[in-house]
């Protein structure tokens, strides 16, 4: 059975008490190495809230139509990924098609999305915590626009720690895992105002 | 039966998703005919859209230099797009300079062929060729390095001593998919009918290992070109040649080319690095051309010499000796000095800054390097 949780609820718990960066610190990779500027932070944000709403949606359909009536949960984590990475290399087809202005800020980074932990994951806790297809909707959606908030302030914060005095062995990653790890412990935070799982 | 239910439904799962892409790239990548203007109105032609320019002219039977094969990794297919299509790619931004990319200068292998498309390219480019050659000779000019010589049957080639020729390797083994590779010619220009290149055996590398291992005489190979900016120039300037290895080739069809034409006198300094005896080849070649070329001078350097091996001539790394050779042996009052550079990336770089040292200005520098 799902969970009685307004669909709203779970979209503004998946984007600040529960975000899934930050919380969960899924999808750091890419996170990390083009969170340098705010202009790709933009276009990759976009592209995980895009593909996460999609797949997460297209991998609930999946579950409870094929998975679930035949008995083969079991091989959950398969069906999704290549969902995911089929529902990707379509999507940068048609983009490229249809848009070539949203290509260029949004189809490049694409393929790098495939491999992005955050979808899977997000996929996977859709599945545990039983959600039913709208909360799923919500609960894609937002984690896909917590993790667009989260890159882009690491960008914003990464603009000023440039110009900062970081001692010689913080610089880089090390100074970046630090930055995160202050964020991560700001949006914890909010978790006193509501507490869904 | 439970059995097979989950092989099945996996599959059919992934069998669907597949159709899905199949049929989407089919939709989504059709763009129907569109036309390709060539230098304001120079030459036409109607192509089917949706694969990138590199491969589009190049079926079309117009070849664009590419030394990767179309992987964005060489830099090697610039040209001008007239039109409009869309902002530079990050695959392309790191070969341009400020000046290119103002000038809409694009990589034709990221660039899609979606609409009408207008570009310029250089003339000569046209005079490239696809040839269907026969391999007419296989030789052991070291233990790593083999020479290979091709026959052009009816065809000719028309190049200048210092370009290069593309190989299509055909698929073999566990590599799927032709792979082009360049490789300077050593052969003479005045010989119109065939095309030699050395080629050094690099383990791992595709093309190098198919040519050592698997290339057999009589064998049709097919071959693209001429390419390449790298010349020598016509005045009476002093050559400072280096390149060790397979490197040899340009200059070896630049001093042939030079005994073909009459350009006799010019002062040719050229330094051979090697590391031992094994790694050195055509010393005969070129002692009889510093008979033919009165102001040629080889200078082949060892830098790990063994005992033994009775090597009397200079030891040490090339750039050493081509600085010895700079400050105490090549006077340069009166004439320009030129450098012609053939190698690694590395070494280009070391014989570059010695060059700069010894006042070889940065524009009289010209070098060929391995991609």
């Amino acid at each position: 059975m799902a969970p009685d949780i307004n669909p709203l609820v779970i979209l503004f718990a998946s984007i600040f008490t529960g975000n899934i960066l930050l919380t969960n610190f899924l999808g750091m990779c890419s996170f990390i190495s083009i969170s340098k500027d705010m202009k790709s932070a933009n276009g990759l944000g976009l592209a995980v809230t895009v593909v996460l709403t999609i797949t997460t949606a297209i991998n609930w359909a999946m579950m409870r139509y094929i998975l679930i009536p035949l008995d083969l949960m079991v091989y959950r984590y398969i069906v999704f990924i290549i969902v995911i990475a089929a529902t990707v290399q379509m999507l940068e087809m048609i983009i490229d098609r249809v848009s070539p202005a949203l290509y260029m800020s949004l189809g490049i980074f694409l393929p790098l999305i495939t491999v992005n932990c955050a979808i899977l994951g997000v996929a996977l806790f859709m599945q545990i915590r039983n959600y039913d297809f709208f909360q799923t909707l919500a609960f894609g959606f937002g984690s896909g626009l917590g993790w667009w908030l989260a890159i882009l302030a690491l960008a914003a914060i990464q603009k000023k720690v440039a110009r900062a005095p970081v001692p010689a062995g913080l610089k880089g990653p090390g100074i970046t895992l630090i930055t995160i790890g202050f964020m991560a412990l700001a949006f914890v935070g909010f978790s006193g105002m509501l507490n869904v799982q | 039966m439970g059995l097979f239910i989950a092989p099945l439904a996996i599959a059919g799962i992934a069998g669907v998703l597949a159709a899905l892409i199949v049929v989407v790239d089919m939709v989504a990548n059709n763009y129907g005919e569109v036309t390709i203007d060539i230098n304001n109105g120079k030459k036409e032609m109607t192509v089917r859209g949706g694969a990138s320019l590199l491969v589009t002219l190049s079926s079309e039977g117009l070849y664009l230099p590419s030394a990767c094969g179309g992987r964005g990794s060489c830099g090697a297919c610039k040209c001008k797009v007239t039109s409009d299509v869309g902002p530079h790619l990050p695959t392309e931004t790191p070969y341009m300079s400020p000046q290119e990319l103002k000038d809409n200068i694009r990589l034709a292998c990221q660039v899609k062929v979606k609409a009408d498309i207008g570009i310029e390219i250089p003339e000569d480019l046209f005079n490239v060729k696809q040839f269907i050659a026969t391999v007419k000779s296989i030789k052991d000019v070291t233990y790593d390095i083999k020479e290979v010589l091709f026959d052009l049957g009816d065809e000719t080639v028309d190049f200048e001593a210092g370009k290069y020729i593309q190989l299509v390797i055909p698929p073999y083994n566990k590599i799927k998919g032709s792979t082009q590779r360049a490789y300077s010619m050593s052969s003479r220009p005045a010989n119109r009918k065939q095309i030699e290149v050395l080629v050094r055996l690099v383990p791992g590398g595709i093309a190098t290992t198919y040519v050592h291992e698997h290339l057999k005489e009589g064998q049709k190979m097919d071959l693209i070109g001429p390419f390449g900016e790298f010349r020598r120039t016509r005045s009476d300037s002093i050559m400072l040649c280096v390149a060790g290895g397979s490197g040899m080739a340009p200059f070896k069809s630049m001093l042939y080319d030079m005994l073909d034409t009459g350009e006799l006198n010019r002062e040719v300094w050229y330094f051979f690095g090697a590391r031992t005896t094994k790694d050195m080849f055509y010393m005969d070649e070129m002692k009889v051309l510093e008979e033919k070329l009165p102001n040629f001078h080889f200078v082949p350097a060892l830098s790990e010499p063994q005992e033994g091996d009775g090597w009397k001539g200079p030891t040490g790394l090339i750039t050493d000796v081509l600085d010895t050779y700079l400050k105490e042996n090549i006077n340069s009052e009166e004439k320009i000095l030129e450098g012609y550079l053939c190698g690694s990336p590395g070494m280009i770089g070391a014989c570059n800054k010695v060059m700069n040292d010894n006042g070889v200005t940065q524009d009289n520098v010209y070098y060929d390097k391995f991609a």
